[in-house]
């Protein structure tokens, strides 16, 4: 597997940042993630995603509409453990439900829209942003506005093949995934604060 | 797809943002309801960025509330008017590139019926005059010839109407538009003809100024096509903006060409659909008598 040199670091990278994919970033095989675009262990991304929430000032998850509809068999026991992680790394959720524009209005208290998400983590001040359930075509699009406007650090929890727009990203996320995260989040909570209270600024190494 | 899809999972009602809750509790899905009952249901659009007194607005918002079956039915669109709308519309609906609308929804009808053997799945196209009689005509009759199982619907606003007003194949004779300015030179295509000559078992012309009759017409096209064959359903709503016409007279306006004769209320129904439809109303009053 090719090795990238660039980083995949919180923004704002400007307008038109280049896709990561394009810089060389290549998605991680299976057992492997993604962490600033360079290619880890599993295991390594759950404890960089934890420590990364438990630290974080305000942790917002975006539920998409895979994982916000009760739409197959499964899903609701997966939104259940998107909501036990949730509730162990004290983060809230600003769901997407579906990717229709909300034009004229949105509300970007209520929901993230996926064509214009920096509104929403200007308006809520979010320095941890976890993308769960989203499909990956609107993921990338979300991702990569984030990437380029603002200073958010994303975390996508893909139950595909992974984003590398996002800085920490999982692949095939399942509910065993989520259950490992959530166990690993307990853990190093009960071990002591992690929050610093000091959003990332955009440029330096998280 | 199924109605599972409109289900919210739980733990997650509260963060929802009330619109789609309200969509969940109160929307047509899974319901029998029609346009008689609009007004005591959340609709499948609320806003959209269409003109003020735009015909073809009202169409589609008459259109989405006839849907035999919303949850299970996808629109295919194209490049129009009615595209600006659609992303907008609590429908699954793919927009198609100009013109390619029942190329599109014939692959989707197919897949469909494949991957859900068991299921009654709606494919629908819903395509202005410019999509569905000049560029995608090829592809429309094409559809109708192969008895593709799947509804057209034109929306006739008479025009090219969101690229400044150039004139279409169902601008009226003499017409006289934003960027054709001498006026068309010869008159419209008489799509329901070819339709019915092409194979559709089903042709109807309506307009919006008949909401009633539009829903029930809209209705039939759909279970015709889920059986019998193609179906056709044309919908005169001409263009305020390009006409230039005051937005509150638009459907006076189309009632005066009703008046006229210039447009005229049509329905053709072959043999075969009929005596299908004809089925389903002793089914449906079986069922109400039980």
């Amino acid at each position: 597997m090719a090795v990238s040199e660039y980083q995949v670091r919180p923004g704002p990278e400007g307008y038109l940042p280049p896709a990561a994919a394009s810089m060389g970033v290549e998605l991680p095989e299976r057992g492997a993630a993604l962490v600033e675009g360079r290619v880890v262990p599993e295991e390594e991304a759950f404890q960089a995603i934890a420590e990364k929430l438990l630290a974080a000032r305000n942790p917002v998850f975006f539920p998409g509409p895979a994982v916000l509809w009760a739409w197959k068999d499964g899903v609701a026991e997966k939104a259940e453990a998107v909501l036990k992680l949730m509730k162990a790394v004290g983060a809230r959720a600003i769901p997407m439900p579906d990717y229709r524009p909300k034009y004229p209005m949105i509300n970007p208290a209520v929901e993230i829209n996926p064509n214009h998400p920096n509104l929403t983590i200007w308006h809520n001040r979010i320095d941890v942003g976890v993308f769960v359930g989203v499909h990956c075509h609107y993921a990338n699009v979300a991702l990569k506005i984030i990437r380029g406007g603002t200073d958010c650090y994303t975390i996508a929890l893909c139950g595909e093949m992974g984003h590398e727009d996002a800085m920490i990203t999982l692949r095939d996320v399942d509910i065993r995934k989520l259950e490992r995260l959530t166990d690993i989040a307990r853990a190093l909570a009960a071990a002591g604060p992690l929050r610093t209270g000091v959003m990332p600024r955009a440029g330096t190494a998280v | 797809m199924s109605k599972g899809l409109f289900k919210i999972s739980p733990g997650f009602e509260d963060v929802m943002p009330a619109e789609y809750k309200e969509l969940v509790n109160n929307g047509p899905y899974g319901k029998d309801l029609g346009v008689s009952d609009l007004g005591t249901f959340k609709e499948l659009i609320e806003e959209h960025p269409l003109c003020a007194g735009c015909a073809e607005a009202l169409a589609l918002r008459l259109i989405l509330a006839s849907l035999p079956n919303s949850e299970d039915t996808v629109i295919v669109g194209s490049t129009g008017c009615s595209s600006l709308l659609f992303p907008q519309v609590a429908v699954q609906n793919i927009h198609s590139l100009f013109g390619n609308q029942n190329a599109v929804a014939t692959g989707l009808k197919r897949a469909l019926r494949l991957r859900f053997p068991d299921k009654v799945k709606d494919v629908l196209v819903i395509a202005g005059d410019g999509a569905t009689v000049d560029i995608g005509l090829d592809m429309v009759m094409q559809s109708w010839f192969r008895r593709e199982l799947i509804t057209t619907i034109m929306l006739d606003n008479e025009v090219y109407a969101n690229t400044g007003g150039q004139e279409s194949g169902m601008s009226p004779q003499g017409a006289v538009l934003h960027m054709a300015p001498l006026g068309k030179k010869f008159p419209k295509v008489n799509l329901p003809e070819i339709a019915r000559e092409a194979g559709c078992a089903y042709v109807a012309t309506i307009s919006p100024a008949l909401p009633r009759r539009l829903g029930k017409v809209v209705r039939r096209a759909i279970l015709v096509a889920r059986e019998i064959g193609p179906s056709y359903v044309q919908i005169f709503c001409p263009c305020p903006t390009n006409f230039k016409w005051p937005s509150a007279q638009v459907l006076q306006k189309i009632r005066d060409r009703q008046k006229e004769g210039i447009f005229k209320v049509r329905e053709y129904v072959s043999p075969e659909a009929e005596a299908y439809l004809a089925g389903l109303e002793v089914v449906k009053q079986h069922d109400e008598e039980q």
